[in-house]
């Protein structure tokens, strides 16, 4: 993947529409901003403010041969190699998460050499889309030296530093083609605040050509005003505003629930003896068969639904 | 402090240990003996799983002014018992937490500076303290992939490291099948020559010994021996030479209060069965 020249990547922020203006739309009508082989970046980190919901009607729109970003990967990684969304994903850790083990669909797919799992480090991550914020073409930096990472990290050279003859690390920017990102509120023009953990999010959104937030509601302009200290995420970023409670189920959304940690353990059965059949069964299940995003919700249930928004409400009650 | 341990007083028949000992698993005690090299006033950055609970583990006994970093992006929290995180990304790692940041930003103040110890689990190390948690067999064509580095090759890049696994010969090998996460790369000044002058292995801790490194050559030497653990076992368990001191220190086995705390810390064992 290589870096965008610098002046064709002004020129696309200029050629867009960045007034303030209403960007409110359906999650079908946001699936229409991406096409097949771009380059996706991922809000949120493992099983945190996942942009589930457009990832869910990305996969139901049939988009193909996507690159995908994201810091931590979770089992949104194995749905969108079964789907045949994605092909190709960087990250820096791949799977459900620690208590599950590593994921027997990530394994099928990279083993078999029919998908590619580009690892850097976390930090590597954080400062290419950092880069890609800050409109330079990479950022120095003193890890991944050494390691085998490093060398199968497409991209990354080293440097004698011109200042202190260090060794230092250049890790390319990334200015992703979309980023899906997940919020607690945001206004219809897409100013979000968010809550809690920001992970990379803030600076994919600013490296980011296009941007699409999912939020658990709408909120006026006015109330984006009374505290514009929150915002985090400009008007200015953003392409596409979808309203969708829930929207990063079965992962947590800080404040509002916590993972659906039942429906996690369900996935990991379903995918435990015969991965690639499980997770198509999955897909089946949660993504094709539900008429609507409530319907996937439904399907999930509502016993869990009301587990996961007590605990997630319940953080900060000491 | 409370001693109600359903197994206290057990013999670990499969380690000698004395009848007094409490038993424990040897999650426990991972997560005992490496807190216990944690030191108050302490800036820890921690993985998930016994990390985590080493950390806390410390708070609750000597270090209750221990600063836990997360590299979801928190500074300082106090976790609630029962109440472990799946990873260090979620809302429960932020409770109590003095500040909030971006992944970005708190793994710069590794680099930084701000760090006194990284510490994490590791699936395969090797003599020099290198840690794959990437591929089992060729890289190309591997036998396993496996999650890979998260934000384990910037923490062991930057920070003095304790690590903690179970010893087992096919994790202890001589040569692990991919650097993820850098030790001392191939022994003697090797690491500062590829650009990390700063961090490196400090100690490695396993259900059968503590280890440290050689400060010349950087290879793994035995510093304390568990109670009821020879020489002999630990080097059976070992896929390279490993000196053992002939005076070697034996350590003091977890105590019913340390196990009790962990037990309140993680009651569905997600993390210490």
């Amino acid at each position: 993947m290589g870096v965008s020249s610098y002046l064709d990547l002004r020129a696309a922020t200029r050629a867009r529409d960045r007034s303030l203006r209403d960007k409110v739309m359906s999650l079908e009508e946001a699936a229409k901003l991406v096409t097949s082989g771009e380059h996706v970046a991922l809000g949120g980190c493992t099983a945190s403010r996942t942009p589930f919901a457009m990832i869910w009607a990305l996969i139901r729109a049939g988009v193909t041969d996507l690159t995908v970003s994201r810091s931590i990967i979770s089992t949104e990684g194995d749905l969108l190699y079964a789907s045949g969304a994605s092909r190709h994903i960087m990250t820096s850790w791949f799977s459900q998460g620690i208590v599950w083990g590593v994921s027997k669909v990530m394994r099928a797919y990279t083993e078999s050499g029919r998908a590619r799992f580009e690892e850097w480090s976390h930090m590597a991550m954080g400062l290419r889309y950092r880069a890609g914020a800050m409109g330079v073409p990479f950022m120095p930096m003193r890890s991944m030296l050494g390691s085998g990472v490093l060398d199968r990290a497409e991209g990354a050279k080293t440097l004698e530093c011109p200042f202190t003859g260090e060794t230092l690390l250049l890790v390319p920017a990334l200015n992703p083609d979309v980023a899906l990102i997940h919020v607690q509120r945001c206004d219809a023009y897409g100013n979000a605040q968010l809550d809690g953990l920001t992970f990379m999010d803030i600076d994919m959104a600013m490296a980011a050509k296009r941007v699409i937030l999912t939020t658990e509601r709408i909120v006026s302009n006015e109330q984006i005003r009374r505290a514009p200290d929150q915002t985090k995420i400009g008007f200015f970023t953003v392409d596409a505003v979808v309203e969708v409670p829930f929207g990063s189920a079965p992962h947590e959304c800080y404040g509002l629930y916590e993972p659906f940690y039942s429906h996690m353990d369900l996935y990991a059965e379903m995918t435990a003896k015969d991965p690639e059949a499980g997770a198509q069964a999955y897909l089946e299940r949660f993504y094709h068969e539900p008429t609507n995003w409530a319907g996937y919700l439904e399907r999930i249930g509502m016993a869990e639904l009301l587990d996961a928004r007590r605990r997630g409400s319940s953080i900060y009650d000491d | 402090m409370t001693t109600d341990l359903a197994h206290a007083g057990l013999a670990r028949a499969d380690l000698g240990v004395a009848p007094a000992a409490p038993a424990h698993t040897a999650s426990e005690l991972l997560a005992v003996m490496s807190a216990r090299l944690l030191r108050e006033g302490q800036t820890v950055f921690a993985g998930v799983g016994i990390p985590l609970l080493a950390a806390i583990l410390a708070q609750r006994t000597h270090a209750p002014g221990l600063t836990i970093l997360f590299e979801g992006g928190v500074i300082g929290p106090f976790v609630e018992p029962g109440k472990l995180p799946p990873s260090t990304n979620e809302q429960r790692c932020t409770r109590r937490a003095n500040m909030l940041v971006s992944i970005t930003d708190v793994l710069l103040m590794l680099q930084r500076g701000y760090v006194d110890v990284g510490f994490m689990g590791g699936a395969q190390i090797d003599r020099y303290g290198n840690l794959n948690s990437s591929f089992i067999g060729d890289a190309d064509a591997p036998k396993i992939r496996l999650p890979g580095t998260g934000g384990g090759n910037d923490i062991a890049s930057l920070a003095d490291m304790i690590v903690a696994m179970k010893h087992e010969k096919r994790r202890f090998v001589e040569k692990v099948d991919f650097v993820t996460s850098p030790g001392f790369l191939r022994g003697g000044s090797s690491r500062a020559d590829a650009g990390l002058p700063a961090g490196g292995m400090f100690r490695v801790v396993t259900d059968l010994g503590i280890l440290g490194f050689d400060p010349e050559s950087r290879a793994m030497m035995v510093l304390a021996l568990h109670p009821g653990v020879s020489a002999e076992t630990i080097r059976a368990h070992t896929g390279f030479p490993l000196p053992v001191p002939d005076d070697v220190a034996v350590t003091e086995p977890p105590t019913a209060g340390e196990l009790a705390i962990l037990r309140e810390l993680d009651p569905a064992r997600l993390y210490t069965a």
